[in-house]
């Protein structure tokens, strides 16, 4: 298992999804994000900082949008969620339907 | 129990719920929660509602299913409209059937305040010829918290 994660790694094959909605989506001004899991990002909060960090729009939308919600892999979670290889994260305003 | 899950661009059907939920007389209790797209004064043109596909459908049916869990229910029915809809549209039908009342009333209430805070949908209205997106509400998440608590092993995800 451990000698599984070494080889994955070594092929850069840490691939996660972020998905990002509605205002979100438009301050991003993009819709998904195909990236590799940083090193020492391990949960949706370290993901966040990280985003926030290596890209000035996305910095600026995430700032412009302090009240989020986070859905990992499609389920309800929170910024301490753990993340991992293979993850989609979904990062949205507070949900208004209804 | 029976339950029909649905997220729809097309105009919504409004006799289908109760007929759909109609079962001979084991249920004598249907209520049905009907939402629609509210003009705020004459303000609103339009509505556009965008949502998240495969999380809806999989969030609203473990909704449904805490509400099964809660109360003695037959039936339940959640369909739910996306897109660009008009002032008067309907947007949300959300209704359950029991032996009694008290439980279909208070199940289609859980079942409509905790879709409000937790399902993946959001609203932008048309004002003046612009798109606005609406702003979460206070008295929504705290209409959510009534039911749910503190417990996260309530919790609906």
């Amino acid at each position: 298992m451990a000698i599984t994660a070494v080889k994955n790694q070594e092929k850069g094959n840490r691939m996660i999804q972020v998905r990002f909605f509605a205002a979100l989506r438009e301050r991003a001004g993009r819709e998904v994000l195909e990236m590799t899991l940083p090193d020492g990002v391990s949960t949706v909060g370290e993901l966040v900082s990280w985003l926030e960090e290596s890209d000035e729009t996305l910095g600026r939308a995430l700032a412009a949008t302090p009240c989020r919600m986070v859905a990992v892999n499609e389920v309800l979670a929170s910024e301490a969620s753990d993340i991992e290889d293979g993850d989609v994260v979904a990062l949205f305003p507070p949900v208004t339907g209804g | 129990m029976k339950t029909h899950i649905g997220i729809q661009s097309a105009p919504l059907e409004s006799g289908a719920p109760l007929q759909w939920l109609h079962d001979q007389g084991l249920s004598g209790a249907i209520v049905q929660f009907s939402g629609h797209v509210r003009d705020e004064n004459g303000r609103v043109e339009a509505l556009h509602l965008e949502h998240y596909p495969g999380m809806t459908e999989r969030l609203l049916g473990t909704i449904v299913e805490h509400a099964e869990h809660r109360w003695p229910l037959n039936g339940a029915w959640v369909v739910h409209r996306v897109g660009t809809m008009t002032r008067g549209d309907e947007i949300v039908q959300v209704a359950v059937s029991a032996e009694h009342r008290q439980a279909a009333f208070d199940a289609c209430s859980y079942i409509m305040d905790v879709l409000k805070t937790r399902a993946p949908f959001w609203k932008k209205e048309l004002i003046d010829g612009r798109w606005h997106w609406v702003e979460a509400r206070e008295r929504d998440a705290l209409a959510a918290s009534a039911w749910l608590g503190d417990e996260p092993e309530h919790e609906p995800r």
